[in-house]
């Protein structure tokens, strides 16, 4: 198995965010993780990157138990979060947040290179790279966290709401490039509330409720379920009439 | 462990009125005063232009020892929130180094001469590198032993009190192990405390001293140096990215207790050299002579907006200055300097708690 969490939780004092979920990512998949406010979605995320605590199971990757490991070393392994808000440096420039997204590189050429590709993916950036990124709109901001996480050379990304604040073309746009990242070889665990755009590109899904998995599948067959219509979609109402109806402002 | 108080982005309160009327009473009534001291100083002057040189010459070289401190106190607070109140006394700790350093110089006889003699250069040179060296390592400790495991504390203030002790604990360990008489460094023939230069004025002279030269110029190498080092290298910018977003530092797979370690060695190699420029240019000190300059410092940093390091180095300068002009300015005892700078730490908490410089710009660069 490329990468499995079983049956985590985790509290916070005596909140119980995560009641014992499980889950898989194969490699070159893209998962999606859906959920309302407070579902427990970035807490499954922090869980994984080693920096909330976790009260048990289990989380494996590539065959290696790596629960309860320090940040950078899970970080080292290529398990990278981009986290939920951007959380760019708002002092460092656009150049400087991306040698930060590469600091357990050491290869200068190969950062050089992942610089490239970023600024391939995202030629706003070259032009921004010497201004600082507190001054880049949202949505050049999502694009500067994104590639800031590309920096440190992932195998699977942790995408936290990557959608979050933006306008419906810049959500297309962003949607765009995580299929491109993943065609590029990369596996993709991607947290959203923006079910209808989450779930159209991923291959498989896994809707999560006040801690616990209620409803697992392929991409498609959730996107057509009638409870998470129901919950995440705008009720009754046809997906493909709804349209960009069905984005979580 | 965030300590709120400089944080100014405090939420808005109802408090927020009267607040802001007591600091115009303050600013106004300070304002009025000194422009009060100006009049009475040009209308009739006391003092000649060389004896304000020579308080601009004095509050330059011990404002340089100040502003290397306070880049202390606005690293670690960048990085953990944190006033290291111990710091003066890491400083005093280098101190002592350094004074041990140059009195096994002394002593180490070569012929007729002794090593201090023969090789002076390569002495200073060694006192700083025992007095940074001894400073970095307690600082580094200090951390570890003081702080690291208070840092998920519940309790806010758990910090700050064991800085507090940490702080009475370095210095009783320093009485007990060194003696609680004043020393006086010996210094190498080149830097001999008080010889120099005598600049002859129109009404009298300015004695710029070779010690006095010798630490304004070594404090500003030190600060253009870490300017350099914050914003080139990598350990620099990783403590930069920690103050600014400590939980994404995290997930950029920065150490941010490693990045926490290397903070306090930094402040301690500023605070040790600070610490043996103190003993070769002033000369006498015992194992308080962390305190005053501590406190000074911190209320540089202070001055120049804690966190923010340009400003903790400006901060350090004009405090120096201000408080060796200041007393001729107001009229008042010269032994009362030391009133200046805590003075000055109550008007900017009461007046603009976010320092001097701080412009609420979110693009304006700090650590
Ligand atoms: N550091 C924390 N301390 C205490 N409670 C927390 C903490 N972080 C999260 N929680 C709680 O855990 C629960 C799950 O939070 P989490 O952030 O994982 O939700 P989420 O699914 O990401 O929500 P959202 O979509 O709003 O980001 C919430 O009830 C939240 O209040
Ligand atoms: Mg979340």
């Amino acid at each position: 198995m490329y990468f499995q969490i079983q049956d985590l939780n985790v509290y916070y004092r005596a909140i119980h965010a995560l009641q014992g979920i499980s889950l898989t990512v194969n490699k070159g998949e893209i998962v999606a993780l859906i959920g309302g406010n407070g579902a427990g979605k970035s807490s499954t995320l922090n869980s994984i990157s080693g920096v909330v605590d976790i009260t048990s199971g289990s989380i494996t990757y590539q065959d290696e138990n790596i629960t309860g490991r320090a940040t950078d070393q899970i970080v080292r392994k290529g398990l990278v979060q981009v986290p939920e808000g951007r959380h760019i440096f708002p002092k460092m420039t656009v150049q400087e947040n991306l040698e930060m997204g590469a600091f357990l590189k050491n290869d200068k050429a190969q950062i050089q290179r992942d610089m490239e590709r970023v600024f391939d993916l995202f030629p706003r950036m070259k032009e921004r790279r010497n201004q600082p990124g507190g001054t880049l709109s949202g949505g050049e901001q999502q694009m500067l966290a994104i590639g800031r996480g590309l920096m440190g050379d992932p195998d699977l990304m942790l995408l936290d709401e990557p959608s979050m604040g933006l306008s419906p073309i810049l959500v297309e746009q962003i949607f765009d490039i995580i299929v491109d990242i993943n065609s590029q070889g990369t596996s993709i665990l991607l947290v959203e509330q923006n079910a209808q755009m989450a779930l159209a590109v991923a291959d498989r899904g896994y809707v999560l409720e006040t801690g616990e998995i209620v409803l697992t599948g392929s991409g498609l067959d959730l996107l057509n379920d009638p409870k998470v219509r129901a919950a995440y979609l705008g009720g009754d109402s046809d997906a493909s009439e709804s349209g960009s109806g069905a984005y979580y402002f | 462990m965030t300590l709120n108080f400089f944080n100014p982005n405090k939420k808005k309160s109802s408090g927020v009125r009267r607040i802001n009327w007591l600091r115009i009473i303050v600013g106004l009534g300070a304002l009025a005063f000194l422009i009060y001291r100006a009049i009475i100083l040009i209308t009739r002057p006391t003092y000649g232009s060389v004896f304000w040189l020579s308080f601009l010459n004095t509050g330059l070289i011990v404002g340089g020892m100040y502003a290397l401190i306070a880049i202390g106190y606005t690293l670690v607070y960048g990085v953990m929130s944190l006033i290291n109140f111990a710091h003066g006394d890491i400083m005093m700790l280098g101190c002592f180094a350094g004074f041990f350093t140059f009195e096994a110089f002394d002593a180490w006889k070569i012929g007729d001469s002794n090593f201090m003699n023969m090789y002076p250069g390569l002495a200073i040179f060694l006192a700083f590198l025992a007095g940074t060296g001894v400073s970095m390592i307690s600082g580094y400790y200090l951390e570890k032993i003081a702080y690291r495991p208070l840092r998920n504390s519940p309790v806010r203030l758990a910090p700050l009190i064991s800085a507090v002790g940490a702080s009475i604990f370095i210095e009783t360990a320093a009485q007990l192990m060194f003696g609680a008489t004043k020393k006086t460094y010996k210094n190498p023939p080149l830097l001999a405390r008080g010889s120099g230069w005598n600049i002859e004025m129109g009404d009298g002279m300015i004695v710029i001293t070779k010690t006095g030269v010798f630490s304004l110029i070594l404090a500003l190498i030190l600060m253009i140096g870490l300017y350099i080092f914050v914003r080139k290298t990598k350990l620099g910018k990783s403590i930069r990215a920690v103050s600014q977003d400590k939980n994404t530092a995290q997930l950029m797979g920065i150490n941010t207790d490693r990045v926490a370690s290397q903070t306090f060695m930094i402040s301690g190699v500023l605070a040790g050299a600070a610490g043996v420029m103190w003993g070769i240019h002033n000369g006498l000190f015992n194992h308080y002579v962390g305190f005053l300059p501590g406190i000074k410092a911190f209320t540089a940093a202070v001055l120049g907006g804690i966190g923010n390091i340009p400003g903790a180095m400006a901060g350090g300068m004009i405090l120096g200055i201000v408080e060796s002009v200041g007393p001729a300015f107001l009229g008042i005892d010269f032994q009362l300097k030391d009133v200046i700078a805590f003075s000055i730490l109550i008007f900017v908490l009461i007046l603009k708690p976010s320092g001097l410089f701080s412009k609420n710009a979110s693009t304006q660069e700090k650590v």
